[in-house]
């Protein structure tokens, strides 16, 4: 969608001959052009800061290059989980979702960052704060408001709810803190017992950080040399809890001890990039795992029950917002190094927003999963089997 | 690298060499193996069967010490990801610790995906009481895991039994509790050729009715079915005809085979190590209360449990503190009146 903007601008372009000051508006094809393709900046290369490093002698770039149409493609990631999540929000309030809510605006450049880096092959796992993978490992945001709803088109049927969506590849999604860091670490080493190339990105928050099968994963990670990226999405909060009343130490990229560690600037999308992909090339080359800490924050308090205001001020959360929001950051850059135009990114979220609107059309019109189902799914590749249900003469049944 | 710890995990624990089938001795007498020769020859053969099976664990291979929350997960996430671990426990009472990954990691988990994520592992190590080796390391888990939806759950008695159901264990595509027992690892069995077969399996939630009887129905799990047998055997001599049932699977648990014998015998006693309060025996109770063999029974279902107290050191604590074979006499003659 996003490329496609990009081939149609250009084409038309070429066909009506219009240039600068020219509107042109294709019918059906929602793209306006107000410049020729020609005034841009192809490719441009951007200073990112320097990553903190521990045990490792060198580091990733210090400068990016991002490409035109890979910055729409980050910018369009970004600003679709954004909508997403504020959408989320709003069917929260109208009690259209309900239960776990754990929304990702502000952290948008972490997933954006970590997804440009790997591979559609390699694999990923995080906690409960999910939505935003979930959409960067191949889901739609139709599938996620509607299992957000708990309706059949959800990406799991209405049965896992906001903590636990899968796609191929995508281990969710996990309620129980810190539970996903050793699973991450097994998907590793299958990984390397497959001998597929393939690394395993795991991720966990400030509040995990501080888990005993943390350290026990970090042993065996190092011991076997899985090839394992772990990311600490420092956030600054464990729900309520400031990480300097929580932690002895916040240097969470340092908590690997004998594995390496680097600090990213977690609001830069392109800075997250260079350090995954300097990440994922350490676990490739087979010198065992790595640990990135990846300073970011959230707008939205821990879980839609949560204010967020108890514990920061809100100054605190709108100077965050002013000055270094992923989104607009990477739009003004592109827009200063002439790489896009205003207008092109307004169309881009009015095309988002349509997107995220119908998709909660969707997922509040789509009927909930009809109660047949409401016992499958217990095994797999299993004969169909009897549950009991309420009371002794309710026999339900489960197919795989 | 990869294929040095490929090996490791696959090496498994040192096996003894099984009996040659093809020994001329084999005429003589069947075949004797011990469960722990039957656990080790299964492992080895399906092992070997399917590259994808690996075992992870604590004292497995090289390893020493014990990271239980952590290898657990790890096995987990494995399986998650298409290998298919055998993740060994050194008791099960070590599984406490990593109890949330066998139940929130690994059972639920087909169900939260809506059958996009299958975990094919299995969980095993002994289970339950074993000799002085106290409270915290005598516990038996079958009533905690097979209360969970998610999860199937096997306690093998004896050598057949343990093979048999590994094996199945092993190739189910879905997390299996595997519950063996300390105390029976060095018991030999006679075991039939065709038991000793490859690809000999035995299905999980089938019952196995080790001795016929007319008058009462004994139903047991692991050690406990010896303990029954052997109870049988002495009330025999007292013109009491005793139906012996070996569970085999705890979680299904196979209550058509349990109603199956109450209807023919009218009686009920169940057997187990573990704590009486919430566990098997009284999970059979209810079920036979809901069923079609309610109306015959001529008495109330005896349940023989485990003493309702952490497990003490003392020999002669300790040896009151589960049932011994006077016990279930001693169950089966109130049982039935006499």
């Amino acid at each position: 969608m996003k490329t496609m903007l990009a081939i149609i601008s250009n084409a038309l372009c070429r066909i009506t001959g219009k240039n600068a000051g020219a509107q042109t508006v294709s019918e059906g094809a929602r793209v306006v052009v107000s410049r020729s393709l020609s005034d841009f900046t192809p490719q441009a290369t951007f200073d990112i800061k320097k990553c903190d490093l521990h045990s490792l002698e060198a580091g990733p770039p210090e400068k990016a290059e991002l490409t035109r149409e890979q910055g729409l493609q980050y910018y369009h990631t970004m600003q679709m989980v954004r909508r997403m999540e504020l959408k989320a929000d709003q069917l929260y309030k109208q009690k259209i979702i309900r239960g776990f809510c754990h929304l990702y605006d502000g952290q948008e450049a972490c997933a954006a960052g970590i997804e440009a880096a790997i591979n559609p092959s390699d694999h990923l796992i995080t906690a409960y704060r999910a939505h935003g993978y979930t959409y960067t490992r191949g889901v739609s945001v139709k599938e996620i408001l509607a299992e957000l709803t708990g309706r059949k088109g959800g990406v799991a049927k209405g049965k896992g709810g906001s903590m636990h969506m899968y796609a191929p590849h995508f281990y969710g999604g996990n309620g129980i803190v810190g539970a996903q860091v050793p699973l991450g670490a097994g998907i590793a080493l299958a990984c390397q017992y497959q001998g597929n190339n393939q690394i395993c990105v795991t991720l966990y928050g400030d509040g995990a950080a501080n888990q005993g099968q943390l350290f026990e994963t970090f042993n065996m990670a190092a011991l076997w040399k899985l090839p394992c990226v772990f990311i600490c999405e420092n956030n600054k909060y464990g729900m309520g809890t400031s990480v300097e009343r929580a932690s002895a130490s916040t240097d969470y990229y340092k908590r690997g001890d004998f594995i390496p560690g680097l600090r990213v600037d977690g609001m830069d999308v392109l800075c997250v990039r260079e350090a995954t992909k300097f990440a994922a090339d350490h676990c490739r080359a087979g010198k065992g795992p790595i640990i990135m800490e990846l300073q970011t924050y959230r707008y939205h308090g821990h879980s839609m029950s949560d204010p967020g205001v108890s514990y920061r001020t809100r100054e605190e959360i709108q100077e965050v917002r002013s000055k270094s929001d992923p989104i607009s950051m990477l739009k003004e850059r592109m827009l200063g190094a002439n790489m896009a135009s205003v207008e092109e990114f307004k169309e881009i979220d009015i095309e988002i927003r349509k997107e995220v609107e119908e998709s909660a059309q969707f997922a509040t019109s789509d009927p909930e999963p009809p109660l047949e189902e409401l016992c499958n799914h217990i095994f797999s590749n299993s004969p169909p089997l009897e549950v009991r249900g309420t009371n002794p003469w309710s026999k339900l049944k489960s197919v795989s | 690298m990869a294929t040095s710890l490929k090996c490791l995990l696959r090496s498994g624990k040192e096996a003894a060499a099984a009996p040659a089938v093809g020994d001329a001795n084999r005429d003589l007498a069947a075949i004797q193996v011990t469960v722990r020769d039957a656990l080790n020859q299964a492992l080895d053969e399906e092992l070997e069967r399917d590259e994808r099976v690996f075992l992870l664990g604590e004292e497995v291979a090289q390893y020493d010490g014990a990271y239980k929350m952590g290898f657990t997960g790890i096995a987990v996430g494995a399986a998650m990801a298409g290998l298919r671990p055998i993740c060994e426990f050194m008791t099960f009472n070590f599984s406490m610790q990593a109890i949330d990954q066998v139940i929130n990691s690994a059972a639920k988990t087909y169900y939260m995906s809506a059958g996009q994520q299958p975990v094919p592992i299995v969980f095993r190590g002994p289970n339950g009481a074993s000799a002085g080796v106290a409270a915290q390391h005598s516990q038996c888990f079958a009533a905690w895991y097979a209360h969970c939806p998610g999860l199937k759950v096997v306690s093998p008695w004896n050598a057949e039994d343990a093979r048999g159901l590994l094996k199945t264990a092993i190739r189910d595509d879905n997390p299996v509790v595997f519950l063996e027992n300390e105390l029976m690892y060095g018991v030999p069995f006679e075991m039939s050729e065709e038991s000793l077969s490859k690809d000999f399996t035995i299905p999980i939630g089938k019952a196995k009715i080790e001795r016929q009887g007319a008058h009462i129905t004994l139903v047991s799990h692991s050690r406990m079915v010896g303990h029954c047998l052997d109870a049988a055997a002495v009330l025999a001599k007292e013109g009491i005809d005793c139906e012996v049932i070996n569970l085999r699977t705890i979680r299904p648990l196979d209550v058509e085979c349990i109603e199956g014998s109450v209807m023919k015998t009218n009686h009920l006693v169940t057997v187990e190590g573990g704590w009486p309060q919430f566990g098997v025996g009284a999970e059979i109770c209810a079920r036979v209360m809901e069923g079609s063999a309610f109306n015959y029974l001529d008495a109330p279902v005896t349940r023989v449990t485990g003493v309702d107290i952490p497990m003490p050191y003392a020999k002669i604590l300790e040896d009151n503190s589960v049932p011994q074979i006077k016990d279930i006499i001693f169950s089966v003659k109130k049982t039935l009146g006499v």
